[in-house]
């Protein structure tokens, strides 16, 4: 150095941008993203997502199943809310058959869709507190999310995978001592969030690192397409239960929290008012339960299974049971489009039919995929750190996005 | 809510006779099928029009049929929250046939339309940035085309010789199986046992 050149930094040490990866192993990726970050120093300047790496052809593998054999693979779409997505399926195909699910298993499927909503926002809040440096209230969201994991197998006999929504019903009645257990956990449930809520509500860090950050506008909500939690912080009560109602979610009394702010506190927030609003409708679903006990829980027909007691008597249920564990139901030619309100936004599934007794194509339209694909927009002039912070607000699992 | 979509299918009908080739409402939901050409300013009037207002992108996809001259449908589902409906608009085109990309109207299009692409081969003009999104970085084919065998062409291991990740023709050990429950009364394409003394 002559001392010709004023300036601290030499040519030849330009500062310069950065790109990195982030992922496909990172603990914040909640599963396998890659994203490609392009940083000026410590802020984003573009953010693009890879995904695909948990892509397992699920439509594909669709085509050439029966109906009742496609089932299952929704479990593993969205893993962390399995029986939301089954809804999903079982609701196309009931559109499309024209079937009439009877009332006490509309019932249940009610109750078991909010079980998975509270399972769903349980982890999320948990594991964005994670991502953001907070422990204890992962372990705790996750000790609450034992006991649901629970009644899915006492009511199914699977932990997680649990394939018990059928087309025309859900494959068996719940016993009474698990309903009644369902509403004791319900009334322990809200003294449990204001002990959860007590470690993240104020919580200075936690709100340093959320409040401003990744803030979403009803512009960027029609932009964008978002859906659930991200559109409802921006103040839209969108809601499909509310908005398009299915199943018999009219009947419910209970609240859309929406947001002011738009923020990633904003959606911490309506997460935990909405696993309050979950718990009512539980509530009153066990209520509605105790006034239809008895009855069936599958509508009767070419979809289900005849009963046990029949196949035992009767030449034509048995012949029945045979034909559909092996062929299959056929649903009559058409197209449909049935969404239902997923823990984390509009869940879709386009069928088409072709009258054969396997679907000639599904589209699996999942909110999640959305969301990751505004991260670009949301992540740009934010700082790396936010970027934690953004992944964990906008709820995203790879089973769904990949499929 | 037939009514309304009834009212909502007569204004398209009156408004853009000349985009629309046809148009049905079954399950209670609004198909609308228009042509290749004006599908750009059909969506933009769906999103602009007062009494539509579908400002949210649903899904696109396509659908294949290799035995039609036309072979795919590409489709879109929108969403008004404000009229509280939905509609799918359908395109119809030939094999390396374009679509124009509507990402200008909406700019969640984009990843959709890669995916359509990477899934089936459809080109979108106009598109920012057609990349592959879903499949392996480079892949070939289009996984989701009828004539695209489910098991793929290729498979992937980490050879211990060259140290690396190797590609290599899927080798089955015994056949992919894919069962036809089909009844022998209605369709079943497969010869049972015995059908061959039919002819004798």
């Amino acid at each position: 150095m002559d001392g010709s050149n004023g300036s601290a930094i030499s040519m030849d040490e330009k500062v310069r941008n950065f790109s990195i990866n982030f992922g496909p192993q990172h603990p914040a990726a909640h599963g396998v993203l890659r994203m490609v970050l392009e940083l000026d120093g410590e802020i984003v300047e573009r953010a693009d997502p890879h995904i695909g790496l948990l892509h397992r052809g699920t439509e594909k593998l669709m085509e050439s199943r029966t109906y009742l054999q496609n089932l299952p693979y929704f479990d593993r779409l969205d893993y962390v809310a399995p029986m939301n997505q089954e809804h999903a399926w079982c609701l196309a195909i009931e559109k499309l058959t024209g079937v009439e699910v009877p009332r006490r298993a509309s019932l249940i499927r009610i109750l078991y869709s909010e079980i998975g909503r509270i399972a769903n926002h349980l982890m999320n809040v948990g594991s964005q507190a994670l991502d953001i440096g907070a422990l204890t209230p992962n372990l705790w969201g996750f000790d609450q999310r034992e006991s649901l994991m629970i009644f899915y197998e006492r009511a199914c006999g699977a932990r997680l995978h649990a394939n018990y929504f059928r087309p025309g019903g859900v494959h068996q009645d719940l016993p009474e001592k698990l309903i009644a257990d369902i509403q004791t956990w319900t009334e322990q449930f809200e003294p449990f969030l204001k002990d959860f809520e007590g470690l993240l509500t104020e919580n200075r860090i936690f709100k340093q690192r959320n409040v401003d950050i990744a803030v979403v506008t009803k512009q960027d909500v029609y932009d964008w397409g978002l859906n659930g939690v991200m559109a409802r912080s921006a103040g839209l009560a969108w809601d499909l239960r509310r908005s398009q109602p299915y199943e018999c979610y009219n009947e419910f009394d209970f609240k859309i929290p929406v947001g002011k702010n738009g923020d990633c506190y904003d959606r911490y927030l309506l997460r935990l008012e909405e696993m309050r609003e979950s718990i009512k409708i539980m509530q009153q679903c066990i209520v509605k339960l105790g006034e239809c006990k008895g009855e069936d829980v599958l509508a009767r027909g070419k979809l289900t299974p005849p009963k046990r007691s029949d196949m035992k008597t009767s030449m034509e249920a048995l012949i029945h049971h045979f034909k559909l564990y092996t062929e299959g139901f056929h649903v009559p030619a058409g197209e449909v489009y049935a969404a239902v309100e997923a823990p984390k936004g509009e869940f879709g599934v386009y069928l088409v039919a072709d009258g054969s007794n396997k679907p000639y194509k599904a589209k699996i339209r999942a909110p999640g995929y959305l969301h990751l694909q505004a991260v670009d927009h949301l992540a740009t002039g934010h700082q790396l750190a936010d970027v934690a912070a953004i992944i964990g607000t906008i709820d995203i699992v790879f089973g769904e996005i990949d499929r | 809510m037939s009514e309304a979509l009834n009212d909502l299918a007569a204004v398209l009908e009156v408004k853009q006779s000349d985009a629309i080739v046809s148009s049905s409402i079954d399950f209670d939901e609004l198909t609308v099928v228009v042509t290749n050409t004006s599908l750009l300013d059909f969506v933009d009037f769906l999103k602009g029009n007062a009494s539509c207002q579908f400002t949210t992108l649903v899904d696109i996809t396509a659908v294949d049929y290799p035995g039609r001259e036309k072979r795919f449908e590409v489709v879109y589902h929108f969403l008004s929250m404000v009229i509280n409906q939905r509609i799918r608009v359908k395109v119809m085109i030939e094999e390396g046939e374009q679509v124009e990309s509507i990402t200008s109207i909406h700019a969640c299009a984009n990843w959709f339309e890669r995916e359509a692409f990477d899934m089936y081969g459809i080109l979108f003009a106009n598109h920012p940035d057609l990349r592959r999104l879903l499949t392996d970085y480079g892949f070939e084919g289009h996984p989701l085309r009828k004539d695209f065998p489910t098991t793929g062409y290729v498979e992937m291991r980490y050879d211990e010789v060259e140290k690396r990740c190797i590609y290599e023709p899927v080798k089955l050990t015994q056949e992919y199986r894919q069962f036809d429950f089909m009844s022998p009364w209605e369709g079943a394409e497969y010869i049972l046992p015995g059908d061959e003394k039919k002819d004798a």
